[in-house]
């Protein structure tokens, strides 16, 4: 079994910047894979490596079994890649835009179309790239990377800067992509996006990877305090906290900012039945920990979208 | 698109534990059209035409740019065209005031021969006619006194224009002089210009005015292409392509060659037309491979332009300072002949300078293969030292 990527401490600098400081990882052929951090973190230039943009200044790094760098014409049509601003030529429209693309790899307009239609832009493709709205100048820079049926798929931040619906239109179509076998490598402002769409993730923080693993597992290991919470006027604050003491319930805090009266807790049993018992259960909400809470143990810090 | 692909697939978010179970095959079994190989001589084939002709259709799509390659020269080569048209041979504008009677004596032939060099309008008004020739709407005022002195009175304003008015009305005077003494004149001087006589300003303005042309096409051809593809991340995007460095290269020379050839057909047929009157002499053709070497000297200025600077607007800026004195100084606009010695020199270092003169010598001069090839080996020269100058300066990212 290859894996699709293999990276072995990999460092750039800019300047007095560590841009990258000592990354490894590994994506296994298939998997759908994301790169967490905030801004600044080194996410862009990581991937930029391992795309083979950039050389960087020590270490190690196989594609598909090749290394990026130098350009190596082999691995090229293998793999794809979305960067953060689309990249197309002046003056053309959707539809002439892919087919040139396509054409790099020898792939027909034909097949350029279907991927114009697979990302929804069938309707659109007369319409001038510099016109297009963000959502569709991303879907076509997707489709832009995908029309030559890579094995490797590099995408860097594609839903940034899209409306909800249109983020979940393109998170369908990354997981149909991922879907068909493709390695997809993605790297992500958003922690939601990263939960849903990725098998792994990595946590990434002045250009260091803290932390990898499936989403589920980073949320499980750490300390898992669960929020419970419910409408505020139900209860009083003092008399929640002696009722909880009293049924011996350890709690984190307790705090009721006028509109919902919050209890952070390991052990969320006793909590649920103090509640219970006192008929304070209106707008009962109970939340485990997320990525963010994750996130914001790892970097120390609260996240920046 | 999935139906091509043949090999197994992990189920969607298991990736993790893929490791352990060997569900996808490292290498894909389809033999899909972007197998591996990229050196295929099609897909080479087929990057290079399809970036030509993105090329071509983004330049024609740019108004703006078609307007100032295509347009714009044009109208500078109407413009001069027409301005010019009558400027082959000093003519001169004379007021005269009453009767002169070496003017008056002129008649039938040598009236005609006469009105040829020198329009005469007739006044009364002396300070009116003088007014006109301070403010250069006339070149000279003739006024003959009682005792029979012919007074010619003008402006230095326009020296070529004080020299000719005088040298026209002093030979008039001189005639009458001699006509006078009744013998037939002892010597006579007879001008023949070396030139072709049928030299008109269109024959030095079309090869200068395509000269600008063609060099404003390619430097700033080659210098926003690849400022604009920098910024755009588009050189990033090709160099992920499996599209050679060659390919890019060898595209956009192609179109700029293409651009500049369109502009030396639109201007010859302009200029031949019988109302410009351009006469093309004998290897006129020779102005396509100097046209195709100039092209190629102008774009590794533009890649110079390119390469050192970051924005459009810098690049628009660079090239601008670059096209713009280098066409003055080659005589596009007008000749350089008269100018200082010193001036003369760096117009000489200038690849405009030698295709304008070049061209000039093969379209009007009947100049033939002779005068062209020096000229296209200094041009490619220059294109080869300027490139290999730029290389050192060239960007793939913005810094």
């Amino acid at each position: 079994m290859t894996a699709a990527i293999t990276a072995d401490g990999i460092r750039q600098r800019y300047g007095d910047v560590q841009a990258v400081d000592g990354v490894s990882l590994t994506v296994e052929t298939g998997e759908f894979y994301g790169i967490l951090g905030p801004n600044g973190a080194g996410k862009t230039t990581t991937l930029e490596i391992l795309e083979g943009i950039r050389k960087p200044d020590e270490g190690r790094i196989e594609l598909l079994g090749m290394a990026p760098w130098p350009r190596n014409r082999d691995l090229l049509p293998r793999i794809g890649v979305q960067f953060q601003a689309s990249a197309f030529f002046n003056k053309l429209t959707a539809r002439e835009t892919i087919r040139t693309f396509a054409s790099f790899y020898g792939v027909g307009p034909k097949r350029a179309d279907a991927m114009l239609e697979r990302v929804g832009l069938t309707d659109s493709a007369s319409v001038m790239t510099d016109k297009m709205s963000g959502g569709q100048a991303q879907r076509l820079s997707i489709a832009c990377a995908l029309a030559h049926d890579p094995e490797l798929v590099f995408l860097d931040e594609p839903t940034t800067g899209l409306d909800p619906q249109a983020r979940r239109n393109l998170w369908d179509l990354l997981r149909d992509i991922n879907g068909e076998g493709r390695t997809v490598v993605l790297t992500t402002h958003y922690l939601d996006e990263a939960e849903i769409l990725c098998d792994r993730v990595s946590v990434m923080d002045h250009g260091k990877v803290l932390k990898t693993g499936t989403p589920a597992a980073l949320v499980r290991e750490i300390d898992d305090t669960v929020r419970v919470s419910v409408e505020s006027g139900q209860i009083g604050l003092g008399s929640v906290r002696e009722l909880l003491a009293a049924a011996g319930a350890e709690t984190a805090s307790v705090e009721d900012d006028g509109a919902t009266l919050a209890i952070a807790t390991r052990a969320p049993a006793p909590v649920l039945s103090v509640l219970a018992e006192q008929g304070a259960l209106r707008g009962l909400e109970v939340r485990g920990a997320t990525l963010e809470d994750v996130f914001l143990q790892l970097t120390g810090r609260e996240y920046r979208a | 698109m999935s139906a091509e692909r043949s090999d197994a697939v992990s189920e969607p978010g298991t990736g993790a534990q893929a490791a352990e179970a060997p569900a996808v095959p490292a290498q894909r079994t389809t033999g899909g059209p972007a197998g591996t190989g990229g050196a295929a001589p099609k897909e080479r084939a087929s990057a290079f035409l399809s970036l030509s002709r993105v090329m071509i259709v983004s330049f024609l799509r740019d108004r703006t740019a078609v307007f100032f390659v295509l347009v714009f020269p044009l109208m500078f080569l109407l413009l001069f065209g027409t301005l010019l048209k009558g400027a082959g041979s000093p003519h001169a504008k004379v007021a005269q005031v009453g009767a002169v009677q070496v003017l008056d004596a002129v008649q039938g032939e040598g009236r005609a021969e006469l009105e040829k060099v020198l329009t005469i309008t007739r006044t009364d008004d002396a300070a009116d006619a003088l007014a006109k020739v301070r403010k250069g709407d006339l070149d000279a005022v003739v006024q003959q006194g009682p005792d029979g002195k012919v007074e010619l009175r003008f402006s230095a304003a326009d020296q070529v224009r004080a020299g000719s008015v005088q040298g026209i009305v002093n030979s008039v005077v001189q005639q009458a002089n001699q006509a006078a003494t009744g013998r037939p004149p002892a010597f006579t001087l007879e001008a023949v210009q070396v030139e072709d006589n049928s030299l008109k300003p269109i024959q030095f303005l079309t090869p200068g005015l395509l000269g600008w042309a063609v060099a404003t096409g390619a430097v700033f051809g080659a210098s926003l292409t690849l400022v604009s593809w920098r910024q755009k991340k588009v050189l990033r995007r090709l160099r992920l392509a499996p599209v050679s460095a060659g390919s890019i290269i060898l595209s956009r020379v192609s179109v700029s060659i293409l651009t500049a050839l369109a502009q030396t057909t639109v201007f010859l047929l302009v200029a031949t037309t019988p109302y410009f009157g351009l006469k093309l002499t004998g290897d006129w053709w020779l102005i396509v491979p100097l046209v195709v070497c100039a092209t190629i000297a102008f774009m590794s200025i533009g890649l110079l332009a390119g390469s050192l600077a970051k924005t459009e607007e810098a690049a628009n800026g660079i090239s601008q300072i670059i096209v713009l004195p280098m066409s003055f100084l080659s005589g596009s606009f007008f000749p350089m002949d008269d100018a200082p010695a010193w001036l003369r020199t760096i117009s000489d270092a200038l690849p405009l300078k030698h295709l304008v003169s070049a061209s000039q010598s093969v379209l009007t001069r009947g100049g033939g293969l002779s005068d062209a090839l020096p000229t296209m080996g200094g041009l490619l020269l220059f294109a080869a030292a300027l490139t290999a100058i730029a290389s050192r300066f060239f960007r793939w990212e913005d810094a």
